[in-house]
């Protein structure tokens, strides 16, 4: 493969970034956002020729006896700071990279056009096409990077483009503290991130991805079997290159950004806080995971902080009045989903089903998440409000919104021949192959999804109408908006029956999807369950659900609070660490450091007012005084050479 | 001939330039006049210059070379000096350095 295509792939969206963000203030919003949308549309077409070509030409180069290769399409140093430190800039091409290619340019582009809509009326719309094509880059030079170091650097290169346009409404402070805390949240985590890369190269020394998950061996026996804390040294470098990834994709106890990350515009929440940042940490799981292979406590990790994260967020999200705080919980879930079919995958139980399961969810999720955050977005065009209380009896008004959305939970509630039926059942099979209980507890939470999905399908669909309406009647959006939704739902309907495992497995062999009735029948039956419950209680309005509440109503203001997470921040951080270990701190950093520099400067001061009179304009008298200190100087010579 | 004459007969007219161009420096009001000073002053660290090479170092020119350059140099530094005095005139109506006190604390 040409190096031209890949090299275009993180050209052009760089590139555009520099034009519209320089050159943006000076063009019409809707030069902008063509140019947006036509750089952005070439670039869905060199991902898609690039992943076709590696997927189906069947070039010995990527495709060797039915195995697909790993390809380094080119690797240049960038930085070569001592023999060992090298940090090189390439391009990886493989099974996950090229799926992720797909993804990041469809999505992307489905957002650049549904923006255009979208935002037609918000000031800066430059600079948020310019923001979005920043982020575009970000993440796939993310997705083809070669080493952990530049996955690394793309890393914080999408999370400071997540802060750019969670606050792009700079001027409520809502966006502006919420932008803030998903930076510093997930800034925290790559801490982590960054401490298991120094741990792993420390006594592995390369960053490059095929060196080390082809020689997971000689990893482990770099080590030397040195251990911290009771754990081998490469669990604590997995785990703590994990924490990155909880930080990214919202795990528990790191979830807390993500449902404030909803004050960012619509598109936005739809293109990175559901379908391509966030999954960016089952992506570097995916990435290293004959690794992860090694060490099975790591692995465990994973799939605990994955079910747990999954039932938590499935139960707040059940509780949530905002539409996109319900999406927002319902990503949580279903990446904690992936992450938990990532930890049970092993290479005996069929053959590394779950990380070919884990990666199909990612693929599917993105499509029909994408489809159901721009239908919320939508919604919230037409009404003007994010909360269902504002919505209701909205069928009959926005048809192609309904229908989509209809389509969307289908397809995450995992109904048949819906693309998440598809997915999900392959990761619970997986999941009970490995153990039964895993496997329960995540039909439990499939259940669970499709009961908040439908909840909010029928309180936004059908209830009752809003009497609003009757001054200001909803209606569909433009063609802009309604064009991707149409698209994503075409999707979300037929990419359950790609044949998914001929193209992405662990160790590139192709895997016959067999779907696995008795799991297909459980998940299936407690999916319409949970739908027919759902109906039950929601479809016209009724008192069933205030009644609900009462019952329970210390259980639903838990939930409702997300179960006091961020209270709990608010203490550690305000009361114990701000009030108590850094009071001690605070005052050395006032009385000694501080007071010490206000000293210089207040000493300086002083003698500077005593003397400013020696500055008196007359040239004639810094002439004597020169003259005289020359003589002075010219005498102590003098004397000294006497 | 002029090889009977010391080094010391060439160095005397020298300092006395200097002293008469620093005198005349802090002395005179008159900017002009003070230019002129300034170019006493030079002139004799130019003299200096080609003095000691010709008494301390007879075979070699880079005294008599360097004067050049700081002619050359003291040439345009003049002219800058002269436009400036110019300016000072065109604002203040005369040159007199006590009236450009401007520029103090």
């Amino acid at each position: 493969m040409g190096i031209t295509l890949p090299i275009l792939i993180l050209a052009i969206p760089f590139t555009m970034f520099l034009v519209l963000g320089i050159g943006g203030v000076k063009m019409p919003r809707k030069v902008a956002g063509v140019i947006g949308i036509l750089a952005n549309a070439s670039l869905l077409a060199i991902c898609y020729t690039v992943a076709f070509r590696y997927f189906f030409s069947g070039d010995t180069q990527f495709i060797v006896d039915g195995v697909r290769q790993q390809l380094q399409v080119f690797d240049v140093t960038w930085l070569a700071f001592t023999e060992r430190l090298v940090v090189k800039i390439g391009f990886l091409l493989d099974p996950i990279c090229a799926m992720m290619l797909i993804v990041i340019s469809t999505i992307s582009f489905m957002v650049h056009l549904y923006s255009w809509g979208y935002m037609e009326h918000e000031p800066g719309f430059q600079r948020y096409y310019a923001f979005l094509a920043l982020f575009t880059f970000s993440m796939l030079g993310l997705v083809v990077a070669t080493n952990i170091f530049q996955m690394y650097i793309f890393w914080e290169l999408v999370g400071v483009s997540s802060f750019l346009l969670i606050g792009f409404f700079y001027k409520l402070p809502s966006a502006v503290s919420a932008s803030k805390k998903a930076f510093i949240v997930t800034r925290f985590a790559d801490l982590g991130m960054l401490l298991g890369i120094l741990v792993l190269t420390f006594y592995f020394p390369t960053f490059n991805f095929i060196d080390i998950t082809h020689n997971t061996g000689n990893v482990l026996a770099s080590t030397g079997g040195a251990t911290f804390l009771g754990a081998s040294v490469l669990t604590w470098a997995l785990v703590l290159i994990f924490t990155g990834g909880m930080g990214k994709s919202a795990m528990m106890p790191l979830h807390i950004w993500l449902p404030d990350a909803m004050e960012g515009p619509t598109p936005v929440s739809a293109l990175i806080h559901a379908a391509t940042m966030v999954v960016a940490g089952v992506y570097l799981v995916a990435r290293m995971f004959p690794l992860y292979l090694v060490e099975e406590a790591s692995m465990q990790f994973i799939t605990w902080v994955g079910a747990i994260t999954a039932f938590y967020a499935a139960v707040v999200a059940c509780c949530q009045i905002d539409i996109k705080r319900i999406l927002a919980f319902s990503t949580i879930s279903q990446i904690a989903f992936m992450m938990v079919s990532l930890g049970v995958a092993r290479p005996d139980i069929h053959e590394g089903l779950g990380y070919m399961a884990s990666m199909f969810h990612l693929f599917t999720h993105a499509m029909f998440k994408a489809l159901l955050f721009l239908g919320a977005g939508a919604l919230i065009h037409a009404v003007h409000s994010n909360n269902y209380t504002a919505m209701g009896g909205l069928r009959k008004y926005m048809p192609i919104t309904h229908w989509t959305f209809l389509i969307g939970c289908l397809a995450i509630a995992g109904i048949w021949p819906f693309s998440g039926f598809f997915s999900k059942d392959e990761m619970l099979s997986a999941m009970f192959s490995y153990s039964p209980f895993w496997g329960y507890w995540m039909t439990m939470v499939a259940g669970l999804t499709a009961f908040y999905m439908f909840r909010m399908y029928f309180l936004v669909f059908w209830w009752e109408e809003n009497p609003h309406y009757k001054e200001h009647k909803p209606h569909d959006a433009p063609w802009q908006m309604s064009v991707p939704l149409l698209i994503l739902a075409a999707v979300s309907c037929v990419a359950g029956f790609i044949p998914f495992g001929h193209f992405v497995t662990w160790n590139g062999e192709p895997y016959d999807i067999h779907i696995n009735a008795q799991v297909a029948a459980t998940s299936l039956t407690v999916a319409v369950i949970a739908i027919a419950f759902a109906g039950w209680l929601y479809l016209k309005k009724n008192d069933k659900p205030s009644l609900m509440r009462q019952a329970l109503p210390a259980l639903w203001t838990a939930a409702h609070r997300r179960f006091y997470w961020d209270e709990i921040y608010l203490f550690v951080t305000r009361k114990i660490i701000f009030g108590g270990i850094c009071k001690g701190i605070a005052w050395f950093d006032r009385h000694v450091i501080d007071a010490t520099m206000d000293a210089f400067a207040s000493m300086t001061q002083f003698v500077s007012v005593k003397i400013k009179g020696m500055q008196s304009g007359s040239v004639q008298t810094y002439v004597v005084w020169y003259f005289l200190g020359a003589l002075v100087l010219a005498a102590i010579t003098w004397i000294c050479i006497l | 001939m002029t090889m009977d004459l010391s080094m010391l007969w060439y160095l005397v007219p020298s300092v006395i330039m200097f002293t008469a161009g620093v005198f005349g420096f802090i002395t005179r009001r008159n900017m002009i006049a003070m230019l002129i000073s300034l170019e006493l002053i030079l002139n004799s660290a130019d003299l200096n210059f080609v003095i000691f090479n010709r008494f301390l170092f007879p075979g070699q020119m880079e005294g008599m070379i360097f004067t050049l350059f700081a002619i050359a140099i003291a040439a345009a530094e003049t002219a800058v000096a002269i436009a400036i005095i110019i300016n000072i005139y065109r604002s203040l109506g005369n040159t007199d350095i006590n009236s450009a006190k401007e520029m103090r604390h």
